[in-house]
């Protein structure tokens, strides 16, 4: 959690030194969602995420050099800078990935959890999504079909209250998305998606769930955007006090008064160093790694059987 | 080599490759107990489970994505789409994901959406469209149209092989045409051409069922003295420019017939290409063929009046000359 908003954090000043291209989506304060949602995940569970991805990234195993590379148009992006920061994926590492289509990452981990039903090894698709993606006509078609299939799939639904620059009040006729499970035959989970161990705890029953063939879980994880929608939010619609608020609850303060009660209180500030160290060497490297050469973008169109 | 209907040997195509590889599966509405609402699919859900062969509920926009979602992870998914109108609720799983994952991730997408469109049965304005334009503009994905059983069973096997999505267009005039079909297994190269018909004087380039159409305009030609070379396109994406430049150059005439709208669609992409690679070798503008632009009427009188067939075909010819009438 630390390593992803030291990283927001950096993209954002970066962007105000002009030294971004296109928007970039930062998730401070969902932190503990992405991170306590993927750190029970099998490698080979796979995950579709958002436009908002940084913490599935990081939390499901990817090379935060390689990420920040792809953020920066880098060759040595996961995609060679041909993605950018809203579609990154890794296979191998079961990132498949992110998606700048509001929605997409939902059917399309339907699918992957139909394949991994009838592959029979147990591994389970999870997609995040956010509130405003909730509200989509494929979400509904996709989680009907979850349920009616008992498919090994999760829905995380990290509610951050803003759908673009619109409060949820203003998206949805309810305001707890988790009821709505009840209409697919499946559970619906409510948890506090600013407590890494709560929804690390609903996650795995949800995956042990899912991998015993007893189908699909929603969990509702709520939490708030701390900052805008995208560096390029000018905001002003998000009230003052509301995020005085939702700070006091910054899941990574939650999480080191939590630790403690239970460690050295030098323990904690050596792995905060630690993970800031880590996404200050990923970005001095990939700042300094080269462009693609142009001709990277012509490739042929079709692959080879 | 044995007799039988387009239906018929889309099913063997699809039942051999589901008997030769665990990772085909098959999805869409009313395919399982039914047996698809064109038969292509009759008793393979009791042959093979319905694990495999799913019926969906009516979402195509669902179901195309989680199609493209389970070619990624190791499937080899066929959808079937029941009319080629619904496609455009297909189209974004198609032109921001199926297009685009292989490209930015290198991953593979064996998928086929087989559907079926065309006009002539009085089905309708949204139950008669031809769409292949629609689906041909987005770079990454194959658009074949087959016009015989054999090209049928052939190209649906490539079609299920090919490591690229495949949008697979079929029909509904030509499921219950017969033709000879080669037994076991039969592989047709997608984005080749066929040659129907030699001839000398004007090159006619159709697809699916227009084929059929040009096939007779050609008879109807030959009894007027003009000699005309049918070339059945089968791949509208890729396009085999070889042959057909190969053809225009020896004709110097060319026809494009399409049941899609005109404007914007593949008469105009193919006749762009023959400018551009044979311009010298022309003695007449490229001539377009299609659907009138207009929604596809319900009457008959009316809906026989904006289809294309052989009889417009002719006349298209003739007007190229100045020889109309």
């Amino acid at each position: 959690m630390v390593l992803v908003r030291r990283m927001e954090e950096r993209l954002g000043d970066l962007h105000k030194q002009g030294k971004t291209r296109g928007p970039i989506h930062r998730c401070d304060g969902q932190e503990a969602v992405g991170i306590g949602g993927t750190a029970p995940m099998r490698v080979t569970d796979t995950v579709t995420s958002t436009h908002r991805g940084h913490a599935h990234y990081i939390g499901k195993g990817l090379d935060t050099r390689r990420v920040v590379a792809e953020i920066f148009g880098r060759e040595t992006g996961y995609s060679q800078g041909r993605a950018g920061h809203m579609l990154v994926a890794d296979v191998e590492k079961g990132m498949v990935g992110g998606n700048a289509i509001v929605g997409a990452g939902i059917p399309l981990a339907l699918g992957q959890a139909l394949a991994h039903q009838l592959h029979g090894k147990g591994d389970v698709a999870i997609t995040f999504f956010g509130d405003g993606a909730a509200q989509a006509g494929i979400c509904h078609e996709a989680m009907n079909m979850a349920g009616l299939w008992k498919l090994p799939i999760v829905f995380v639904c990290e509610h951050n209250e803003y759908g673009l620059t619109a409060h949820a009040r203003y998206q949805s006729a309810v305001q707890d998305l988790s009821i709505r499970a009840a209409g697919y035959n499946m559970p619906g989970v409510k948890v506090d998606g600013n407590d890494v161990l709560a929804v690390y705890d609903v996650m795995t029953e949800a995956l042990e769930r899912a991998r015993a063939g007893e189908g699909p879980t929603f969990i509702e994880a709520k939490t708030y955007r701390l900052v805008g929608f995208s560096t390029s939010d000018m905001g002003g619609y998000q009230p003052q006090e509301e995020i005085d608020a939702w700070k006091q609850r910054d899941p990574i303060i939650r999480t080191r008064e939590l630790l403690a009660r239970m460690v050295d209180e030098s323990r904690i500030v050596a792995a905060e160093q630690a993970a800031i160290d880590e996404c200050e060497q990923a970005f001095e490297t990939a700042l300094s790694d080269p462009l693609p050469d142009a001709s990277a973008a012509f490739v042929p169109e079709y692959v080879e059987a | 080599m044995a007799r039988m209907r387009y239906a018929e040997a889309l099913r063997e195509a699809l039942r051999n490759e589901m008997l030769a590889d665990p990772t085909v599966v098959l999805y869409g509405e009313d395919i399982g107990i039914y047996g698809g609402v064109f038969k292509v699919t009759k008793d393979l859900q009791a042959e093979f489970g319905e694990l495999r062969v799913r019926d969906t509920p009516i979402v195509e926009q669902a179901m195309t994505y989680m199609t493209v979602g389970a070619a990624m992870q190791g499937l080899k998914p066929v959808l079937e789409i029941m009319y080629a109108d619904f496609l455009p609720l297909c189209l974004d799983a198609l032109v921001n994901q199926a297009s685009v994952l292989p490209y930015l991730w290198q991953v593979k997408l064996p998928m086929v959406i087989r559907t079926q469109g065309g006009g002539g049965s009085g089905a309708g304005a949204q139950h008669s469209k031809s769409l292949d334009a629609m689906v041909a503009h987005i770079p990454g994905i194959k658009v074949v149209s087959p016009a015989t059983p054999a090209d049928a069973k052939g190209m649906l096997t490539a079609a299920i092989r090919d490591p690229n999505p495949v949008v697979f267009l079929e029909h509904k005039l030509l499921y219950n045409t017969s033709g000879e079909v080669p037994e076991g297994d039969y592989v047709v190269e997608l984005g080749k051409a066929r040659i129907v018909r030699e001839g000398t004087d004007v090159t006619i380039l159709a697809n699916s069922k227009m084929v059929l159409d040009a096939e007779k305009a050609a008879e109807e030609l030959e009894k007027r003295g003009i000699s005309a070379e049918v070339i059945d396109l089968r791949s509208l994406r890729p396009l085999d420019t070889e042959t057909i430049i190969a053809s225009v150059k020896k004709t110097s005439r060319a026809v494009v017939v399409n049941e899609g709208w005109r404007f914007g669609g593949i008469g105009a992409e193919v006749a762009a290409t023959i400018t551009d690679q044979a311009f010298e070798y022309l003695d007449a503008p490229v001539c377009r063929i299609g659907l009138y632009d207009r929604p596809v009427p319900y009457s008959q009188p009316m809906e026989m009046a904006v289809l294309p067939d052989a009889e417009k075909i002719v006349a298209g010819v003739l007007a190229m000359d100045g020889r109309a009438g």
